[in-house]
């Protein structure tokens, strides 16, 4: 025979063998590459961009030039790409799959929404521009108000809050400043103890004391609880609707007249108003003010952690206390900007100004072309296929999941389940941390903090049933190795990037920002390498 | 020298009039690993059930309240730099404070270990 | 509908699983007499990603766009280039469709991108430590003033007359709920900033007095001579910054003795956007006034295998655990925002950023110097970075609106920020950056030359 293979080339086949110990060189696995800090990779002397080097020895700086080094290390463009390219391919998004955080609806992001708000019209204008510069930017903002208000029922809304906790606090100062123009003086919110962590908070932060409001078994608010604590210290309530159970308040209007009844305005966190646009106006339940977060109703990037948008749609009574500044459209179809100089006549009970500017511009053109592209009728078939998708689930699970609120009728937006029926010592932690290793985020955890181990599941409108049959398989499989006590869910997750992260040793020794490791005497220090 | 309990989980211990408070192994086991404990300064005023210290773990934050009105004399100043030994001693070196008891009666209605006990197997 | 993957194959099988007859009866909840059975009327139904398109650019179009115009504003909002690179990256969809961090083995890019920014803003700042960001320089500004009166105990805050307006009326809107005492002032149209005023008005009850560096005026104030009268009543000193591309000039606040310093990120990475959003930059100089911070902080620590990773750390300051007692109700932060800075920033280096800052400093010399020669027009600073303040012999806003006419943005009039003030009303804010050409500049000169005669 003649050269039985010339080029040496055999096809492998997977062999069989541990994958543990193969230890590389690197550290790196394959598509799993690990990255250092820029601080260890960058230096001091080297830019990613070509800038002229003026000499500033001639200056008017007052002799407050900066001398010292600041130690803020430069990488050229490509180190600079492969570096947050290497970063980003250690996160979880829902660009690669089911984000099923309750509370926080992590939905698709349309990608229309980004290229537009990077029109130079809206991405290249500065907010003090001479307003009729901008009277398209007003325009965006007048228009989304528009939808704001009639999806939601409510004659007005302020645009400025930047995210959610803003709109709440940006509420309950609307309902502090008209209850201070009556001279009424309260000194009581209601919260549910289901609440968000932010209801509490803002309220405490504008001046108010919190209290309580037990829930009935079946999950939801006690009216009649409610009702015996109002009172003419009380100067609202704030409820989420649908709440933290996931579940729709069914007394939400008996609520808002009892409150206003007593003297008091309601604040609805609509946090979760995804589940009811299109099939619900607030308005029409009595609500004084809710906040809107575009980030997840309508879809603009969390991006990580925000930036967020929270305008607040306002009742009647509350309008004339609402923030500056504010867009006010004219007969002639311009628009003005109603800002301190013009406040004493256009906008006189305002309680003021939050924040610089006009709020979340950039947020503001993504939800708009979000509305846009569903319309009215889109937006009420969103509310429907997140209802449905989030039931399915439920009813998929209720056998092997222990759901504590699934007898008080369908679930709105997203299923609760608790960790009763796991077996001793394994938590809602450990099977959370399984989903990781199944190629899932886990779901919201440990809240709403009334039930223990809860796990708070939002698939949002957003997945397919094929998706949702794939998950609901895994989380089954999950919840039977909780059960049985599978000791290996402890260690999950095992194929992350990282293993369990030690969150104690971060606290009780915090290290909050880089510093150069000492070398030992003799050795080049990071800098000095990395300068030559 | 009399150790009291309260149902907040915070012990006593009496000698005279002096006293050093601190929180139960209950308490601590429930909380997880203490990563930061905020004691109160010499000489605060405290009343009885009123806040005097912050214990918190990685995931939660407790108030720790008085058992009893006085005078505090000294915090725990080894807690800030090992916040641990509430996991480790906490009814020991892990201490919170000491305070002059502004009046004995209060200490009336705390329970004595035995009753702690039982009040923990009932939770 | 484009966005939404289910069939109603797959909406009939799913109502079957559930046990429903259909999708309203999900809705069983909702009292019937609130339960809308129809799309609201008067309301566009779906519309295609053109026509979508099509009615957005329509919108943007009716914008006068800072690259047609020669464009000289600023007064907490600059216009610079951002490197091609940055807006790539953070389009990247494992950072754009990301959550907060919350699961730590699956978000060590955005964690290990907030330690970098952290230790980035820190050096910036020449502080100890720095958060994950906040909403913007103003909501952050309000959020040091509540910080400096947890630390000191005290109710009663100085704000400089140079601080930006609308930081202070942020400042001032907040204070009447928390029933801190505010005292503010207007600035006054001086060469130097008033500092020997501003120290008077430091008290025993002082908790902090707020000065912006450089200040709305563009004057660089000198913050030691107030850290250290601030610091002899037993207050702190919170510093305002809101172009930090100075600070790759001009010396770091924390350098100068400031304790806790913020101010707007912006200019680095993030683009002028109508105002929003930003990013809210906050630090504190010394390490032990961490625990009374706002925000979001993100911390190093190990994983089960002992290798290096990141977290979300000292959680129980925040509102989500805290609850009522919580350092601030702030349950965000400018994540997105965060990372464009940070990237920025790596693109530019010290390297970088020093020459930007040069740059930037030499042009708004060119400029100041030009518009010195308007007749009728005067310089009024002694100092500045890229942004000074011209005095008019007319009203500026009025000269503003007219020269927008011609496509010249001329600069933020001081009666635009401090409309009911007579006295001011002949100043004109100009900012000047790397955009801007000399061309630019001479038009400008050109054009208040033309308005002036």
């Amino acid at each position: 025979m003649n050269a039985p293979n010339q080029s040496g080339w055999k096809p492998t086949s997977p062999v069989a063998g541990t994958a543990d110990g193969a230890n590389t060189v690197t550290g790196n696995k394959a598509l799993m590459l690990e990255e250092p800090l820029i601080f260890e990779i960058g230096n001091c002397e080297t830019t990613g961009v070509d800038l002229p080097e003026p000499d500033l020895s001639s200056n008017r700086l007052g002799g407050f030039e900066r001398d010292a080094e600041i130690g803020l290390p430069g990488l050229s463009e490509p180190e600079t790409v492969r570096h947050y390219t290497r970063l980003s391919r250690q996160n979880y998004a829902i660009d690669l799959g089911l984000f099923p955080l309750g509370s926080c609806t992590m939905k698709h992001n349309p990608r229309v929404n980004e290229k537009v708000a990077r029109m130079p019209g809206f991405a290249d204008v500065h907010p003090l521009q001479p307003v009729d510069t901008v009277q398209g930017a007003l325009g965006v903002i007048n228009e989304l108000a528009q939808w704001l208000c009639k999806l939601t029922g409510m004659p007005g809304v302020a645009m400025t809050p930047k995210a959610g906790a803003h709109g709440e606090l940006c509420g309950i100062l609307c309902i502090r400043a008209a209850l201070e123009a009556k001279g009424d003086a309260r000194e009581v919110i209601l919260v549910p103890e289901s609440a968000h962590g932010t209801n509490p908070a803002t309220a405490a932060f504008a001046g108010y004391r919190v209290e309580n409001i037990p829930a009935t078994a079946e999950g939801r608010v006690d009216l009649a609880a409610l009702k015996a604590r109002l009172g003419p210290d009380v100067a609202g309530v704030m409820i989420t609707n649908p709440n933290t159970c996931g579940l729709f308040e069914r007394d939400m209007k008996a609520i808002s007249d009892a409150v206003h009844a007593a003297g008091g305005y309601v604040y609805c966190d609509g946090a979760n108003f995804n589940a009811i646009v299109g099939r619900v106006r607030p308005g029409d339940l009595g609500v004084d003010a809710m906040h809107i977060n575009l980030h997840k109703t309508f879809s603009t990037p969390h991006g990580g952690g925000g930036p967020g948008s929270g305008p607040v749609v306002l009742s009647e009574a509350l309008c004339p206390y609402g923030p500056l500044p504010f867009s006010e459209f004219h007969a002639d179809g311009t628009l003005t900007l109603v800002e301190e100089e013009t406040a004493g006549e256009r906008h006189p009970h305002s309680f003021g100004r939050m924040s610089a500017f006009h709020g979340q511009m950039g947020m503001f053109t993504r939800a708009l072309a979000y509305i846009l592209s569903h319309g009215a009728d889109g937006l009420r078939q969103v509310a429907g296929d997140a209802v449905l998708n989030a039931n399915y689930i439920l009813r998929s699970l209720e056998d092997a999941l222990d759901a504590p609120f699934g007898a008080s009728g369908p679930c709105m937006h997203e299923a609760l389940f608790s960790d009763k029926g796991f077996a001793e010592g394994m938590t809602t932690l450990d099977l959370a941390k399984g989903l990781i290793d199944e190629g899932y985020h886990p779901m919201t955890m440990y809240f709403p903090l009334v039930v223990h181990g809860a796990m708070l599941i939002e698939p949002t409108e957003t997945e397919s049933k094929a998706g949702l049959d794939q998950f609901i398989a895994a989380l089954r499989s999950l919840a039977e190795r909780a059960r049985a006590g599978d000791e290996t869910l402890k260690a999950a997750p095992i194929h992350a990037p990282r293993r369990r992260l030690d969150e104690t040793l971060a606290a009780r020794k915090p290290v909050l920002t880089w510093s150069e490791p000492e070398v030992a005497p003799g050795e080049p220090s990071l800098s000095e390498q990395g300068g030559s | 020298m009399t150790r009291y309990f309260t149902e907040d989980h915070e012990w006593i211990e009496v000698d005279g009039t002096s006293a050093t408070v601190g929180i139960t192994d209950y308490a601590q086991s429930q909380l997880g690993d203490v990563v930061f404990v905020e004691t109160p300064d010499e000489g605060a005023t405290l009343t009885k059930g009123g806040d005097a210290a912050v214990v918190e773990s990685v995931k939660a934050a407790s108030d720790v309240y008085s058992p009893v009105s006085g005078t505090v004399t000294e915090g725990n100043a080894a807690l800030e730099e090992d916040p641990a030994l509430v996991n480790t001693a906490p009814e020991g070196d892990g201490w919170f404070f000491k305070l002059t008891i502004a009046d004995a009666s209060e200490l009336d209605g705390l329970m004595d270990e035995a009753k702690y006990k039982e009040f923990v197997d009932g939770l | 509908m484009r966005y939404l993957p289910l069939t109603d194959a797959d909406r009939s099988a799913m109502l079957e699983t559930i046990g429903a007859s259909d999708v309203d009866a999900l809705f069983a909840d909702v009292p019937a007499d609130h339960y809308l059975t129809a799309p609201i009327e008067g309301l566009p139904l779906h519309a295609s990603e053109m026509a979508v398109e099509k009615h957005m650019r329509a919108l943007s179009k009716k914008n006068l766009a800072a690259a047609d115009a020669a464009f000289f504003l600023g007064a907490g909002a600059y216009r610079h280039h951002v490197p091609a690179t940055v807006d790539h990256m953070i389009q990247r969809g494992e950072f754009l469709t990301a959550y907060t961090p919350y699961q730590p083995e699956i978000a060590q890019g955005t964690l290990q991108m907030l330690f970098e920014f952290q230790t980035q803003v820190a050096r910036l700042y020449g502080c100890a430590v720095a958060n994950a960001s906040m909403y913007d320089g103003s909501t952050a500004c309000w959020e040091a003033v509540a910080m400096a009166g947890r630390v000191t105990r005290r109710k009663r805050v100085v704000l400089s007359g140079a601080l930006h307006p609308h930081y202070a009326e942020t400042v001032k809107t907040m204070a009447r709920f928390t029933e801190d005492q505010i005292a503010d002032a207007l600035p006054s149209l001086t060469a130097k900033p008033d500092n020997a005023g501003l120290i008077a008005r430091i008290d025993d009850q002082t908790s902090c007095v707020v000065v912006q560096y450089p200040d709305i005026l563009g004057r660089i104030p000198d913050l030691a001579e107030i850290a250290e009268a601030a610091h002899a009543r037993g207050a702190l000193l919170v510093v305002v910054n809101t172009e930090p591309v100075a600070l790759g000039a001009i010396k770091a606040p924390g350098e100068l003795g400031a304790d806790i310093v913020v101010g707007e990120g912006q200019s680095i990475g993030v683009g002028l956007q109508f105002g929003g959003p930003y990013l809210g930059l906050f630090a504190v100089r010394d390490p032990k006034h961490v625990r009374q911070m706002p925000g979001r902080l993100c911390g190093e620590t190990v994983d089960a295998e002992g290798k290096r990773g990141f977290v979300l750390t000292l959680s129980t300051r925040e509102q989500h655990i805290r609850r009522e007692k919580a350092t601030s109700n702030i349950c965000t932060n400018s994540g997105l925002c965060a990372l464009a800075f940070s990237i920025h920033l790596t693109l530019l280096g010290e390297k970088g950023l020093r020459a930007l800052a040069a740059e930037n400093h030499r042009l708004a010399c060119i400029a100041a110097d030009r518009l010195a020669k308007v007749p009728g027009a005067t310089v009024l600073n002694d100092t500045f970075f890229n942004e000074f303040t011209v005095i008019l012999p007319a009203d500026a806003r009025a000269v503003v609106r007219k020269l927008a006419d011609d496509k010249v943005l001329a600069g933020v009039s001081l009666g635009r920020l401090f409309p009911t003030v007579d006295a001011l009303s002949g100043g004109l804010v100009v900012a000047v950056t790397e955009t801007t050409t000399e061309e630019d500049i001479e038009t400008l000169g050109r054009a208040l030359e033309e308005v002036l005669s």
